[in-house]
């Protein structure tokens, strides 16, 4: 780990950090609104798995869905925002390698993503406790979703030339890729055909696998979610640092 | 010796227009050059391209004999760049902006460097503040600063003395002049050419992605400028032994080319044998501003029309 690699992290998580109840706080209340509605209006007609409450079934799903949608958020708007003021030739100047960028960057989105999914669990564990089936896979789904939306956010963040290119990145993706992912209904209780469709939406697995953490129940095996997961992980990152070598819309 | 910079026939072309129509040039380590021409040159292209922020279509250049491409890690540790426009990230204080910067030139214990930057650039007083509240001056000097944490061999400025104060521009000169001295190359670029004048050794000027004149500056003054004897008179009319080479300004002064004290004696003698009374008197030193004015016309009839 070069010393570059480790101060572009360091300035990435202070980055979040110093504003922390918009880039933390804000988030964190926006999953329990959700929580607090969709429990009230569902609670006493749905039992997603056998012997667990619709309210319990929620909250990973929620957290996940936060922290996906947070890495994103982390990585995409630091790049678009230094791009757009011109404060990215202070990264592009220093002899920072491709790798140096694309894992600060990444692991910032980590962070964020795993601060933002504690602060949904410490506002939610004294009115809905949780089992913690395996911690492993919780564990492993929270790094591997959050590292999955944080690629996907310099991707974005790389590509837009103004912030609503992004917002529509996020509003016409990330959006409808995370809310149909079944933070708040298991796939299994949909038709076929959008069981079929949600199984192709890499944030699915993400969700499912995090949620067997918790309950050991999931809809598809964890070890598949997680292969596939990795997978869509491992094609994003050999992406973005193709873009990042060749210096695609930021070395013109 | 390797050059401090070496651009070798570079291109870079964007849509129809040159922006680099094949620049070639050398800075020798320790020298202070200065870019000059007008906007739209290619001046920044070039830095940019020098700096690793523009890939050039073709051609190679090299910071301490490191192409910046093939060896681009190398390059930029020799390279520091003041940039044009003033940038700055609004979410940390100076002394934070000078440490991460050091940071990514994995320079970890620079704090005495930073110590003295901050206290030669005259913003110690401001170290803690947020670079939002800085203003356009300050946030220039922080630019600078930047520039130099890793203490590069070659130092760009582009244009930095753009809208700044007397007081920046002389702390600046005075700092860079020392920074030269000490062995560091300077790279210029600047529209106030007596800047240019006073400080560089050598100068290129570039006009349309091409470089049109490239030599030591008492060199493009002693071809391009002349010393003039200004004289206004009364009583006579322009003795014709001082006709040659001699014009008359707008203001009814004449402008007597002179090489030396001689010659500004001999042409004051032949004004009194005539008898001319002497309204007002003075000699001009020769101008670098006239020098690109000519330049900037010739090269003007020359340059190819871009396609």
């Amino acid at each position: 780990m070069s010393a570059g690699f480790r101060t572009l992290l360091w300035k990435e998580v202070l980055r979040f950090w110093k504003v922390s109840v918009q880039t933390v706080a804000a988030p964190v209340l926006s999953a329990l609104l959700f929580l607090m509605i969709f429990s009230h209006a569902l609670s006493s007609h749905v039992e997603a798995y056998p012997g667990v409450g619709y309210t319990q079934f929620l909250v990973p799903g929620l957290a996940m869905m936060s922290m996906l949608q947070n890495a994103f958020a982390n990585s995409s708007s630091s790049i678009i925002q230094s791009k757009l003021t011109g404060n990215i030739v202070f990264i592009l100047l220093p002899p920072l390698t491709p790798g140096d960028i694309f894992g600060a960057y990444l692991l910032a989105s980590v962070a964020r993503g795993l601060a933002v999914g504690a602060g949904v669990f410490a506002a939610t564990f004294l009115v809905v406790p949780l089992p913690v089936a395996s911690p492993f896979w919780m564990l492993a789904f929270a790094l591997v979703g959050s590292a999955l939306l944080g690629a996907l956010g310099i991707v974005a963040g790389i590509w837009a030339e103004k912030f609503d290119q992004l917002a529509a990145f996020q509003n016409f993706l990330v959006m409808p890729l995370t809310f149909l992912a079944g933070v708040f209904y298991s796939v299994k209780s949909l038709p076929p055909f959008w069981q079929a469709a949600s199984h192709l939406n890499p944030f699915f697995y993400a969700i499912d696998g995090f949620r067997y953490g918790f309950f050991g129940q999931s809809d598809v095996p964890p070890e598949t979610s997680l292969a596939i997961a990795t997978g869509t992980l491992c094609a994003l990152s050999w992406l973005t640092l193709r873009l990042l070598r060749s210096g695609y819309k930021l070395r013109s | 010796m390797t050059p401090a910079v070496e651009v070798r026939d570079v291109r870079k072309r964007y849509g129809k227009l040159d922006a680099l129509d094949g620049i070639s040039l050398t800075v020798e380590p320790g020298e202070f050059f200065a870019l000059l021409g007008p906007n739209g040159a290619g001046k920044t292209t070039l830095i940019s391209a020098l700096g690793g922020l523009v890939r050039a279509d073709s051609g190679e250049l090299r910071v301490m004999g490191h192409d910046v491409i093939r060896d681009y890690r190398e390059a930029r540790r020799s390279l520091g760049i003041v940039p044009q426009e003033i940038v700055f990230d609004p979410f940390f204080s100076v002394r934070e902006t000078l440490e991460l910067q050091s940071g990514y030139f994995g320079l970890r214990d620079n704090g005495k460097w930073i110590d003295e930057l901050l206290e030669r650039l005259a913003l110690g007083p401001k170290a803690g503040a947020n670079m939002r509240s800085l203003s356009g001056g300050m946030k220039r000097r922080v630019l600078v600063a930047q520039a130099l944490v890793h203490r590069p061999p070659v130092i760009v400025l582009d244009e930095p003395t753009a809208g700044v104060d007397v007081e920046l521009r002389q702390t600046l000169w005075a700092f860079v002049r020392e920074l030269n001295a000490a062995g560091h190359a300077i790279i210029l670029t600047t529209h106030y050419l007596e800047e240019a004048q006073e400080l560089c050794s050598r100068i290129a000027m570039m006009k349309a992605g091409r470089i049109v004149a490239l030599d030591e500056t008492a060199r493009l003054l002693a071809a391009f400028s002349e010393r003039v004897l200004r004289v206004k008179f009364a009583g006579c009319e322009l003795p014709a032994a001082l006709a040659a080479g001699a014009s008359l300004a707008a203001d009814g002064a004449w402008r007597l080319p002179v090489e030396g004290a001689a010659q500004v004696e001999s042409a004051l003698a032949r004004l009194r044998e005539a008898g001319a009374r002497i309204e007002h008197l003075e000699v001009a030193e020769p101008e670098l501003e006239e020098v690109f004015v000519k330049i900037m016309a010739n090269a003007g009839e020359a340059a190819p029309v871009p396609a």
